[in-house]
């Protein structure tokens, strides 16, 4: 039980929480009778979707993906100790010579930041669908006077619908 | 990422999710949705996203819980479950 936490619970912890967010939000979707109680489940499944690709781009000891410094990392260690003509002569030939070796940042030391710009659309779209929805819920609560969708089915079965 | 503060932010998260839709008063329901946005803002600042860490403070935990908060305004405070 210890070896089964050990390999496929605590490097994969935020998936295990996605799921289970996941989860917790389809069951509000489904199971509860309030409207505006659906629509903070329908918010908690869109942040669990939102988890998991976040999480795809962690690495281990990752930092944020920020630089502070333009440019290949290896300019003023590798141009140090040449003088001015030299390094007129042969700062361009040197430079193919330069770019087998490592250039620019380690990737593996920051986090990959290209599911978070695309998890930025997902947060704004979710936003949005969530006003709609809560718009339509107003319209819902001024035709009907409740937002609990059993009485709203009872008053459709009724034949309460002025359209 | 710190998986000290990870698990610790997980487990919040997921009280936060379990009581905003448990609780019965819908006023409190949104307010513990708004602390489950920041929590999760504080996860993505951990995780190393703190571009989406400072979209989701104020997009997804501001406007979304004024947006609750105006429909109750405008509806009624009491639910069934």
């Amino acid at each position: 039980m210890s070896e089964f936490i050990q390999t496929n619970v605590q490097p994969y912890f935020n998936f295990w929480i996605y799921v289970v967010l996941m989860m917790i939000g389809l069951w509000a979707l489904i199971a509860k009778n309030n409207l505006i109680k659906k629509l903070i489940g329908m918010s908690i499944f869109q942040t669990a979707i939102i988890l998991f690709y976040v999480s795809l781009g962690v690495k281990d000891g990752s930092t944020i993906p920020i630089l502070d410094h333009h440019g290949p990392e290896h300019h003023e260690t590798a141009d140090a100790g040449h003088d001015d003509v030299h390094e007129k002569e042969h700062g361009k030939k040197a430079e193919p010579h330069h770019a087998d070796d490592h250039v620019g940042p380690n990737p593996d030391t920051i986090a990959n930041p290209l599911p978070h710009v695309l998890m930025l659309t997902a947060i704004v779209v979710g936003v949005s669908t969530l006003g709609v929805a809560l718009a339509i819920g107003q319209m819902i609560f001024k035709e009907f006077g409740t937002l609990e969708e059993n009485e709203i089915l009872e008053q459709i079965k009724a034949g309460n619908v002025d359209d | 990422m710190i998986f000290a503060f990870d698990i610790i932010i997980l487990i919040f998260l997921v009280v936060a999710a379990i009581i905003s839709l448990s609780v019965k008063d819908l006023l409190s329901s949104a307010m513990i949705f708004g602390i489950y946005g920041f929590l999760i803002c504080l996860l993505w600042a951990e995780m190393g996203a703190v571009d989406v860490a400072f979209t989701e403070a104020a997009v997804g935990a501001g406007v979304s819980a004024v947006f609750f908060i105006a429909t109750i305004y405008n509806t009624r405070r009491r639910s069934s479950d």
